[in-house]
């Protein structure tokens, strides 16, 4: 975690955000583009055609050797063991209580060869807790700082990397949640067809040096396409309306995967996980609470924070809300007693002082249309 | 960026103009652009008390709520209806239809306390070096 007074660190694309008219902004640690021209603009094009975004502050460790996989299982919820060579899989990783350390995706790239992918507000804490549970037989590294990543998300994203790769790079062998290389430029770029959008599209990874020539490049090709560079803010509204959580938000140590809606990064019959043990008391003993989707009923926007009542009493929490760019109403994220956590339960958000009636509503709350 | 010349300032980055008794209220150009898309205005209702340099509502872009504070006392004559549907007006025509509030002044000496055109761009000026 970064410690006020640390000095923001910069990704190599640092300079072409500020020559493109970025607005930047501290975020976990970095100075991040909040935006280019607008936040609602920048989503629309990332719903509608194609936006690019700048991610290289994420974090990659890399495990390789013959003990790498049994390494990864122990420290996960999702059941690493089963990821075959190029495929890719969300996962929490959990203390023994079941609290979330951080949310990351493990790819499978060789045999012996893994990477996690984890928040950048985390990179210090995972690094640690990671590497002092290291068995034998594993080299790990954290790459992060030589790593370059861009994710170039929307119905037209497919398109516009296509038109940059020799022969069109043939996408169609990369199945969603797979990753495979490319060669662009005599460069190696690691293609996953993953994303935190709810679009289809691709994370690029990169080296760290060759990013800024990559971005230039598919910014060149989309042009066409629509393609629009996009900040942190249009990839917070994106992420909300799908009800994808962000760490510090959504989710941290004091939730656990069960009650964040997680259930299903959690493989209890596949073998030893740290924090297999709490998370099958809590399974047993019943949730308490669960985090939910809403939507405003009264008018106000709810915030990170804010109290949730239910029948009249305080019952919870908002962790994410915005305005929705796609649906024109104020959506929000928290968690509700079980109770209160069903579709079409009224809930209550307290906004300066005042409660405003809201609705748990299915979620995600934005689904594309299926091509 | 457009700062008008027969308008005053405050130092929240609201802006007046002054009709009779009566000071419309709105925030700068300066101030929606460094808030980006507003998605959400909140006003008092017509007759509430407001009071120099306190809150009279709030403004919300896609990310930040930020406070509006009232340049002068005085009680609510108006409020703009349109914002509650198009509050995206506050960005698009920060000066004119995304007027914000009508003020019935109590006292208007305290018009004296605002900074006009010059004074407000250097306050500009220095406050975003």
């Amino acid at each position: 975690m970064a410690e006020p007074g640390d000095a923001l660190r910069r990704t190599s694309l640092y300079e072409t955000h500020v020559a493109a008219g970025a607005k930047m902004v501290p975020f976990a640690g970095f100075e991040m583009p909040v935006q280019y021209t607008g936040v609602i603009e920048e989503h629309h094009a990332v719903r509608q055609a194609a936006g690019l975004f700048d991610v290289s502050h994420m974090g990659e460790f890399e495990a390789r050797g013959p003990g790498a996989a049994a390494f990864l299982r122990r420290l996960v919820t999702n059941d690493v063991s089963r990821l075959e060579v190029g495929r890719v899989m969300y996962c929490t990783m959990c203390r023994e209580d079941g609290g979330i350390i951080d949310d990351l995706t493990v790819y499978r790239l060789a045999d012996e060869r893994y990477m996690a992918v984890v928040n950048a507000s985390n990179i210090g804490k995972d690094w640690a807790w990671m590497a002092a549970r290291k068995g034998a037989g594993v080299e790990f590294r954290d790459v992060s700082s030589e790593t370059g990543l861009l994710a170039l998300q929307g119905p037209r994203a497919e398109a516009v990397l296509a038109g940059l790769l020799p022969g069109g790079g043939d996408l169609g062998a990369i199945p969603y949640y797979g990753a495979q290389e490319r060669t662009w430029q005599g460069k190696r770029v690691l293609v996953s067809r993953t994303g935190y959008t709810g679009e289809d599209g691709f994370e690029l990874y990169c080296g760290a040096p060759d990013a800024p020539a990559l971005w230039e490049a598919l910014m060149a090709r989309g042009g066409g396409e629509g393609l629009k560079p996009c900040g942190l803010g249009a990839r917070d509204t994106l992420r909300t309306e799908m009800k994808f959580a962000l760490y510090g938000n959504d989710i941290d140590e004091a939730t656990n995967p069960l009650e964040a809606g997680l259930g299903w990064v959690v493989k209890f019959q596949a073998g030893e996980f740290i924090g297999r043990e709490a998370l099958l008391g809590i399974k047993e003993r019943g949730l308490s609470r669960k985090l939910v989707g809403f939507e405003m009923v009264d008018r106000g926007i709810p915030r990170h924070g804010a109290p949730i009542l239910a029948g009249g009493r305080n019952a919870g929490v908002v962790t994410s809300g915005t305005m929705s760019p796609t649906l024109g109403k104020a959506i929000g994220i928290g968690y509700v007693p079980l109770t209160h956590a069903a579709e079409g339960c009224e809930i209550a958000v307290e906004i300066r002082d005042k409660a405003r009636a809201a609705r748990v509503v299915e979620t995600p709350f934005y689904r594309r249309e299926k091509a | 960026m457009e700062f008008p010349k027969h308008l005053k300032y405050s130092r929240e980055h609201e802006w007046v103009k002054v009709e009779g008794n009566v000071a419309q209220v709105g925030i700068t150009d300066y101030a929606q652009s460094e808030l980006g898309d507003v998605v959400y205005v909140e006003l008092p209702e017509v007759g509430t008390d407001v009071e120099a340099n306190n809150t009279f509502g709030v403004v919300e872009s896609v990310k930040a709520v930020s406070d509006l504070f009232a340049p002068v006392t005085g009680s609510i004559a108006e409020v703009n209806p349109q914002l509650e549907e198009e509050p995206e007006l506050v960005n698009s025509d920060p000066y004119e239809d995304g007027w914000m509030i009508k003020i019935e002044m109590n006292d208007p000496s305290e018009l004296n306390d605002l900074l006009d055109v010059d004074e407000y761009k250097t306050f500009v000026e220095e406050e975003s070096k």
